[in-house]
């Protein structure tokens, strides 16, 4: 039996925004013991007294010169989105309305 | 005196191209041509390209003779011809990182990368196939169907980065470039029996890429030799100030270092074995292989030592709790709004959030959707420290094994992958079997140091095993060093490269 049930990956879904559909939630919530077994396997080793590694070679202070640079033209910057209008992104309405 | 046959064209190392263009007795047009034909006889049964641009690598071509007629100083690969991983972003040119929610999708600017190439006046030949956003082992994977092994076109190429193997493999390609987060270069270079190197983690610069684990992501060379990879990495590789994990100082000397390895010494020179990393679970002819490996660097003069880094056997649970975790937030751009599909919901209210889903359910594949619900499981609230944090400490765990173990060693030796390519579809439906691919290899991305797999022989099946070479962060040198003198030590054996020992593939348009 897996460990993360259907509804939870319902809600996971819903925080990481993708429709899934019926089948979809039924197959994941079988695959995610995985993640459980990751936790149980890292746990044995990760102790109190380990510091942790956020960054491989850890820079700190890290600037570029004060120059200013041409920025991206707005035309090529909206030249990929699916809808532009008036030199901006078209997005569609942000709320839900009654 | 007939002129040399185009397929010769194909058959030249990079650096043996450079050459020939220097010396001018071929063109940039010829060359590149001459990999254009290739790919036209031979990719409809490979597919290592997503995207061909022909016409963009002419125009580049032709550039680079004139100005080389013109007596222009160039830069030594100026002309050689060049594939990119579609996870990298072309200006003008289709990205797709292997995924329909980015179909038809062309950048406005180029990654870092892809300038210094053109800079150097490197034509690109096109884009090259990869699993979706780099998630997978074997390039099944990608929305736009398999790759296929040039040793037998029943296999994977390996992945992430199949395509770029492939297209080196089947001589599409002199050069190309691939990016490694957990093994997505070494691995498909095992497998396909050509040269892959991860760089030190901010030794070429991640501006433009497309991220997927963004403390692991790391470009680098793909290759059919070490020098190639040397002579690539120095293109490539530098400080950026785009990328505020570039490191600041440069990595000279990779190309003199490969150049000083052909000689075959290795005198004094500390190989050590990661026991960890070699035995239950590896092929016997994996083993066999580079169990031959070490005795010849002991005969070039190299001292073997074995040394153990107990942590390593945590390293893929680690990196199956940080990647997923990374890859959900780098994923969370893809929203419909600024880049790529768009899709509205066909019931309800049309708004932001709901399009954003709509979007993502239709434009992300299976495995992508498992790894981004993955990762919003453990950075979702009250998991976090127990989750991403406590892979970060095994991190810390395994970068106290490295550096332990580069007291003991100057290079760290492994096969690169537990076994050869295996069929398509064959570990399509056990994740966790196709996660085992990377066991070796995984470790130095969550170290950060850099590393190298080369072709060391085919296994018991006939197929191409590799080599894997670790060094210190920063120490790349040490890598083409010792790789380059196991490749010639191993050349001389075999009377000239492994790769001439692959089927001959069936063209297309032509007659043989």
């Amino acid at each position: 039996m897996s460990t993360i049930s259907r509804e939870e990956v319902a809600r996971l879904a819903g925080l990481a925004r993708i429709d899934l559909t019926e089948s979809e939630l039924t197959r994941l919530a079988g695959e995610l013991d995985v993640i459980v077994d990751s936790v149980a396997k890292v746990s044995e080793i990760a102790t109190d007294d380990v510091a942790a590694t956020s960054h491989p070679l850890p820079l700190t202070n890290v600037f570029r010169a004060d120059v200013p640079e041409e920025p991206l033209p707005v035309a090529d910057a909206l030249a990929g989105a699916p809808s532009a209008e008036g030199g901006r992104f078209a997005v569609p309405q942000i709320l839900e309305e009654d | 005196m007939a002129t040399q046959p185009s397929s010769d064209l194909t058959r030249r190392t990079a650096a043996q191209l450079a050459e020939a263009l220097r010396a001018g007795e071929v063109t940039s047009v010829e060359v590149t041509q001459a990999h254009l034909d290739r790919i036209a006889a031979v990719d409809g049964a490979v597919h290592a390209f997503l995207h061909v641009c022909a016409e963009e690598a002419l125009a580049t071509a032709r550039e680079v003779d004139a100005r080389r007629a013109a007596g222009e100083e160039l830069h030594p690969l100026a002309g050689v011809p060049i594939a990119v991983k579609d996870v990298v972003v072309t200006k003008g040119l289709p990205t797709t990182a292997g995924s329909k929610i980015l179909e038809g999708w062309v950048p406005p600017y180029d990654a870092t990368l892809v300038e210094r190439l053109r800079a150097a006046g490197l034509p690109i030949l096109g884009k090259t196939n990869m699993d979706e956003f780099a998630m997978g082992s074997s390039t099944e994977h990608s929305a736009y169907g398999n790759t296929h092994n040039p040793w037998d076109l029943d296999r994977i190429p390996g992945g992430s980065g199949g395509g770029s193997a492939a297209a080196l493999a089947a001589y599409e390609a002199p050069l190309a470039i691939g990016t490694d987060t957990g093994g997505s270069i070494r691995q498909p270079g095992a497998v396909t029996g050509t040269v892959g190197v991860k760089p030190t983690y901010g030794g070429v610069s991640r501006y433009g890429l497309i991220a997927l684990a963004s403390s692991l992501d790391q470009a680098g060379p793909v290759t059919r030799t070490v020098l190639d990879s040397a002579l690539l990495h120095e293109v490539i590789g530098g400080h950026d100030p785009r990328d505020a994990t570039s490191l600041p100082e440069d990595l000279p000397g990779l190309v003199a270092a490969a150049r000083a390895g052909q000689g075959g010494d290795l005198t004094g020179v500390r190989v050590g074995v990661v026991d960890e990393l070699n035995g239950e679970g590896y092929q016997p002819g994996v083993r066999a292989r580079f169990e031959e490996s070490l005795e010849l660097l002991r005969g070039a003069g190299a001292e073997v030592v074995h040394v153990s880094c107990p942590h390593f056997g945590h390293a893929l649970a680690a990196y199956y709790l940080i990647l997923p975790s990374e890859a959900s937030s780098n994923l969370a751009k893809f929203d419909g709004m600024r880049f790529g599909l768009r899709v509205e919901p066909t019931e309800g209210t049309v708004t932001a959030e709901r399009v954003m889903a709509a979007t993502r359910g239709q434009g992300f594949g299976d495995e992508v959707k498992r790894r981004i619900i993955l990762g919003t499981y453990a950075l979702s609230a009250g998991y976090y420290d127990a989750y991403y944090g406590s892979a970060q400490k095994v991190r810390t765990l395994i970068q106290q094994d490295f550096a332990a173990a580069f007291e003991q060693a100057d290079v760290l030796v492994s096969p690169t992958a537990p076994t050869t390519a295996f069929k398509l579809g064959e570990k399509l439906d056990d994740p966790l079997a196709m996660y085992l691919n990377d066991v070796a290899t995984i470790p130095a991305n969550l170290a950060g140091v850099p590393g190298m797999s080369l072709p060391n022989g085919l296994s018991d099946d006939g197929l191409p095993v590799g080599f894997q070479i670790l060094a210190p962060a920063r120490a790349d040198d040490r890598l083409y060093r010792v790789g380059a003198a196991l490749e010639t030590l191993l050349e001389r054996e075999w009377g000239g490269p492994l790769l001439n020992r692959a089927p001959e593939l069936a063209t297309e348009g032509t007659t043989r």
